[in-house]
This record gives C-alpha cells, structure tokens and sequence, in this order.
C-alpha cells in the first residue's frame, strides 16, 4: 500500500487545480507516477496517513516519503529531476517567481473564490479586487511570451489553471473575472498557455468540470440562504 | 544591501537572522508603517509592506521568498539542509506557522479577541503548536536538525513574540508541562549567537502588544 516503491506516486483529485499543477511539473519533467485518485469529499486512509495535518491532496509520494503543498512538491520536482528547468537560475528570478506565485495563491485565488461564491455587493467588490489583481499579475509578465521567458516554467504552471477555472466560475456565478480589455496581455498569455498540448491534455473534462462547477455553486447559494 | 523593517514584525526578524547567521553586513532601514516613505513604496508596490531586502538596486519582499533568496545568494552556513526531501519538508514546516485558515483568525492577532471567540481561537492555537512540536519538531534540537535553519527562523515568533502576545491576551497556550520539547527549542533559539543578539526588547514588545489590544478591542 505504500506507493510503488522507488517510483511515484501522487494522490490526487480529478476537479483540483492544486493536483494539476503538480501534474504539469511531472509532465514536464517527463517523470513517470502512478495516479490515485481521491474520492472526496471521502478521503482515503492512505491521504490521511500522507498528510494527516492538512489531510489535503496533492501528496507526492516518492520512495515511499510523503510530501504535501503543491508548490512545496513542484519544488522538489525541480530539485529532484533536474532536466527542463521550471525555476530560473538565477536567485533574483528564482525569488520574483516566488513571489508571483505566493501573491496569485494569496490575492487572486481566495478572491475568484468569494466573487464565485458570494452573492450582492460582496460578490461584486470581490470580482473587482480579482480583476486589480489579475492586472497586478500582469506586470510580472514584463513583455515576455511566457513568465518562464520563450518557455514556459514554475510560474506558468502555478497560476495557469486560473485561466481556465476563472472562465468557467464567471459563467456559472454570473460575474466578469477575466477582463481582456484590462489584462490583454495577461489574456493572450492564459490563452496560449492552455493551449500548448503538454498542458491541454492534462486538463480534466471541460463538461464534466462545468457541471461540477454548477454543482458546487447551487451548494453554495443554497448554502447562503439558510 | 539595505533592509527596511518595522519594529516589533516577526517577520522582520525573519531576515535579520539569515543575515546574522550568514554574517552579512547589511543597513537597516526603519520604516514607520503609519507614514510609509516613498522608497518602500517604490520597492514594494504591490504589498507596500516589511521586510523589503534590496540587493544591488534590485528589491525582495515576502520574508520566505527573502529567506530563500539569501540562502541562494549565500551559501555559506546553510539554512537549509542538501537533501531535497529534507528540504522540501523545512519548506512545508516553515509555511505552517504562516498559512492562515480563511475562517480563523492567525496566530499574531489572537491577542486582539476576545470572549468566545477568543477560546476557540486559544484551542486551535494549542492544537497548532501540538502539530508543531510533534510532528515539525519531534526529537530534534532544532526544527532543521542539529542546527538552526530557515524552519527555526520562520518559527522564531514562537520563541520571541508569543509569550509576550500571551501576556498581553491573558492566555497561556505554550503551557511548560504540555510543551516540553518547544520550551526546551525556545531556550535553544535564544541563544543561538546572530539571534541572541537579535532579540525585540520584552518590556517595549509587552507595552506595544498592550497598547494595540487595548485599542482593537476598544473600536
């Protein structure tokens, strides 16, 4: 039961952006895993044993040591396959796509998160501050095709998957959160990213994720009601 | 290589240490949060906040992303250890004590509830600083191993703020017969030299965090 041995495992969920990016950095490392999907909102004996002080997915499962935090196994992906660099090398660089990273995680996130699900002015103050943010985030684009540069690297997958579920949260919630007018860089940017075959292919079933969506947010108007 | 800061920020003293423990000569810029200067805002513009490390002209900030930068920049007396598990584990240990819960208030500003409120956050508190001294700490001397590294720095608001946020709040969450090993990490941390040295006055920390839990609960 305690992963394949020397190899890779990863404890996922099919509708978690988190699990996706780690997805990607194995992706891109060309890294062989074997995949266990979690049934949540029930979580397997395993995932608690991994990660019994957050008891959350992604775990990075590799010779038999859990590790847990997406950008804390992406970096260990980075560290542990040196090939396809996904950090630049220089510490300069290294701590400017930290530092995106940590301000999409912390500003962008938990914002599309009440513009989704909350409804009335607070819904509308929050798609407005995740729209300023977005434009923030822009800025660390500095002109460059992708964050990583003419490649795509740490950056671009930590934030990519915003592109994708912000499209489908503003259709489902009813609000605008991807403004191409106020972030056309930033738009051209998303467009591309999850375009690019090696991040498409990952991506869960566009239908079944939409449904899903709709799912989570009837729970949660319903939830506001009561 | 300047540093903005604000006394009494934990997270400035985050980097305060890395850079003792590294011995680097660094200047030490003060900033008054309530009248920022126009150089934090230059060197900071999307959080406007401390610590700020500027490095050849070219700016840092987000204590944890600093920390790493120095580690990088300066691999003398490293902070982190060469494995790449052990590494990543600092990493995930040293984001915890950050890492706030949307629904709970975070550590530092439990001393400005009260109440009911004040209970439940005193009990998850506990809980945390159990996860910590168990599972993060265990039998180790320090949270890194048998030296100070960027876990120890990034919980140093343990060994430096949070009697004195307790004594302000009239709690007490880090009860000595409950926390052996963590009493025993504070006294360690203390005085490790680059971090003895380092330390907010206790006195001047109690009439500060007083004085801001006086005015929170008034308004």
């Amino acid at each position: 039961m305690a992963g394949n041995g020397d190899g890779v495992t990863l404890l996922g969920y099919w509708a978690s952006p988190y699990a996706l990016r780690v997805i990607w950095a194995l992706k891109l490392k060309e890294v062989h895993y074997e995949y266990r999907e979690e049934h949540l909102p029930d979580k397997s004996p395993m995932l608690l044993q991994y990660n019994p002080v957050h008891k959350k997915i992604p775990v990075l499962v590799h010779k038999g040591k859990p590790l847990a935090e997406s950008l804390v196994i992406i970096e260990y992906i980075d560290e542990v396959w040196k090939h396809n660099p996904l950090l630049p090398q220089d510490p300069y660089h290294r701590a400017k796509a930290r530092f995106w990273a940590k301000f999409a995680d912390e500003k962008c996130v938990p914002a599309m998160f009440r513009a989704f699900s909350k409804v009335g002015e607070e819904q509308v103050q929050a798609a407005k501050e995740l729209r300023e943010n977005l434009k923030t985030l822009e800025s660390a684009l500095e002109g460059k095709q992708y964050f990583g540069g003419e490649t795509i690297g740490f950056l671009d997958i930590a934030v990519g998957w915003i592109g994708c579920w912000a499209r489908m949260n503003e259709e489902v919630a009813g609000v605008n959160m991807i403004d191409a007018e106020m972030i056309p860089l930033l738009s051209v940017w998303f467009q591309k990213f999850l375009e690019l075959p090696i991040i498409k292919e990952c991506l869960p079933p566009q239908d079944k994720l939409l449904a899903h969506t709709k799912e989570f947010h009837k729970m949660l108007m319903m939830a506001a009601l009561t | 290589m300047d540093r903005s800061g604000a006394w009494p920020s934990a997270f400035c003293y985050r980097v305060l240490w890395a850079l003792n423990l590294k011995s680097l000569k660094y200047e030490y810029l003060e900033e008054d949060l309530a009248n920022k200067t126009d150089l934090l805002l230059q060197y900071n513009p999307v959080y406007k906040k401390v610590p700020v490390l500027v490095h050849g002209g070219k700016p840092i900030s987000e204590s944890l992303v600093i920390l790493e930068y120095i580690e990088e920049t300066w691999p003398q007396n490293p902070l982190l250890p060469q494995d790449p598990y052990d590494r990543a584990m600092a990493r995930f240990w040293a984001k915890f004590g950050d890492d706030k819960d949307s629904e709970e208030p975070s550590f530092m500003a439990i001393f400005i509830i009260v109440g009911e409120e004040q209970e439940k956050a005193a009990k998850e508190a506990k809980e945390q600083l159990k996860i910590l001294e168990e599972q993060a700490l265990g039998e180790k001397k320090f949270f890194c191993g048998n030296r100070i590294g960027l876990t120890d720095i990034a919980l140093g608001w343990i060994a430096g703020w949070l009697d004195v946020i307790e004594e302000a709040a009239g709690l007490n969450l880090l009860e000595a017969e409950s926390f052996l090993r963590l009493h025993a990490w504070i006294q360690r941390f203390k005085e490790v030299p680059g971090i003895k040295e380092q330390l907010p006055d206790r006195h001047e920390m109690l009439i500060y965090y007083k004085q801001k839990r006086e005015m929170f609960i008034a308004s």
